[in-house]
């Protein structure tokens, strides 16, 4: 790992402060960006630790919102009583991210500002219709991901927390790749407020929305329509793990998959 | 660039002034001799450098010694008594030949008494899933699963 200067924050002021002054990078969980500091692929100047910050962490019930702060931990929103009972699609997802020990130091602000390809987080946060409040503005998932690693915040912006409206019912299924556990394909369906909305992770360079399943899901909320939806294999991932077409596949088998799950 | 730390290691209280790109793992094996967390993979899949953290089992190989400023860190050096009686899940991993070469050992107990602490009861199940993050590379998981049962069961005496 190359060498950096590491500043602590106690509040979202100061870290954007620190940020502001030395064009360093925001130190969450680092279960990404250690491990990609490690292999060089980033070489931040400065990291600014955000641990210390108490307004970051905890999770609240806002009337048909959960609020989850951005420093919270995976382990901690599997084990919400109240995500559990509100959203119960959010705290399976979060059970199944990685492995134990990484759900113990990785957060969900951490998560989404890195917005890793197959990552399980922007998968509920899209499909939910969730929003991403940051220190200067909230920014609704449809705005949120951009492409590969690549989100909306601006240098220095601080996720402090994500709302998610509570839906009717939703579920998230995932193909795990065997050996990293990350999503080879994880597709989140809801049925909220604004529609159905179903969310893709893994297959492509970024989390994406399936519009032909939402139609189809929207008309027949079931296992076979989703089935029956031939999704796209254009511009989905091809590599050592499946073509596109395969991916292509199994969008609308985990669909109908999370279908079943949502009940 | 240098930062300061200053955390509880096993009970004792620790400061020290170090490399700000300094992992846990490094902290505890070369500045504290504390050679039973072992580095496997290095690359936070296989869990043998697993401790614990405040009570959670981590990965010290994807943890800067910085992010366990403040914290309580224990190590598989911590678990025995002052008169070496073993830990009860140490114990068990004894009794039930829960190791093979013993490379993956340390961070197994480590994650299995995160895993009690959450269930106390856990069926094999529950104790497979929950040490998704710790690999043994004899393949000698049949015995590490009845080791954490036993060890369980052990605890809660």
């Amino acid at each position: 790992m190359y060498s950096f200067e590491l500043k602590r924050a106690d509040s979202v002021a100061s870290a954007a402060a620190l940020l502001g002054e030395t064009g360093g990078k925001p130190l969450a969980g680092g279960q990404s960006l250690v491990a990609a500091m490690k292999l060089r692929l980033a070489q931040p100047g400065t990291l600014v630790d955000l641990s210390g910050i108490a307004e970051l962490r905890g999770i609240r019930k806002e009337g048909d919102h959960v609020v989850i702060g951005a420093m919270t931990r995976h382990a901690e929103v599997a084990a919400s009583k109240d995500v559990r009972a509100a959203i119960p699609a959010l705290a399976a997802l979060a059970e199944g991210i990685g492995d134990r020990q990484i759900r113990n130091m990785g957060t969900i602000g951490g998560a989404l500002a890195n917005n890793d390809p197959a990552a399980d987080y922007p998968a509920a946060v899209l499909g939910l219709g969730a929003s991403v409040n940051t220190n200067k503005r909230k920014i609704a998932a449809d705005d949120f991901f951009r492409g590969m690693y690549e989100t909306a915040l601006a240098d220095g912006e601080i996720i402090t927390s994500v709302s998610f409206p509570v839906p009717k019912k939703a579920a998230y299924a995932k193909f795990a790749q065997p050996a990293s556990r990350f999503a080879l394909v994880g597709v989140f369906v809801a049925q909220t407020g604004g529609g159905v909305r179903v969310a893709v992770t893994g297959a492509a360079s970024a989390v994406f929305r399936c519009k032909p399943l939402e139609e189809a899901l929207a008309k027949n909320f079931t296992a076979d329509a989703a089935t029956m939806v031939k999704v796209s294999p254009d511009g989905l991932n091809r590599d050592l793990h499946g073509s596109p077409e395969y991916r292509a596949h199994l969008v609308s088998v985990m669909a109908a998959r999370a279908v079943v799950a949502a009940g | 660039m240098s930062v300061q730390l200053s955390l509880t290691v096993n009970g004792k209280p620790v400061s020290a002034t170090v490399d700000a790109r300094t992992l846990l793992v490094d902290f505890l094996r070369n500045e504290l001799a504390l050679t039973g967390t072992h580095v496997g993979c290095d690359t936070g899949q296989c869990g043998a450098c697993t401790v614990s953290l405040d009570g959670r089992a981590v990965k010290a190989c994807n943890l800067l010694a910085a992010q366990a400023n403040g914290a309580k860190v224990v190590t598989i050096e911590g678990l025995a008594a002052a008169d070496g009686t073993l830990h009860p899940m140490q114990a068990a991993f004894k009794e039930c030949h829960g190791l093979q070469c013993g490379f993956c050992t340390p961070g197994m107990v480590l994650s299995a008494i995160d895993l009690v602490a959450r269930h106390p009861q856990p069926d094999e199940k529950t104790i497979r899933a929950e040490l998704e993050g710790n690999l043994c590379r004899c393949t000698g998981y049949q015995n590490i699963v009845k080791a954490v049962a036993h060890g369980a069961a052990a605890m809660a005496k």
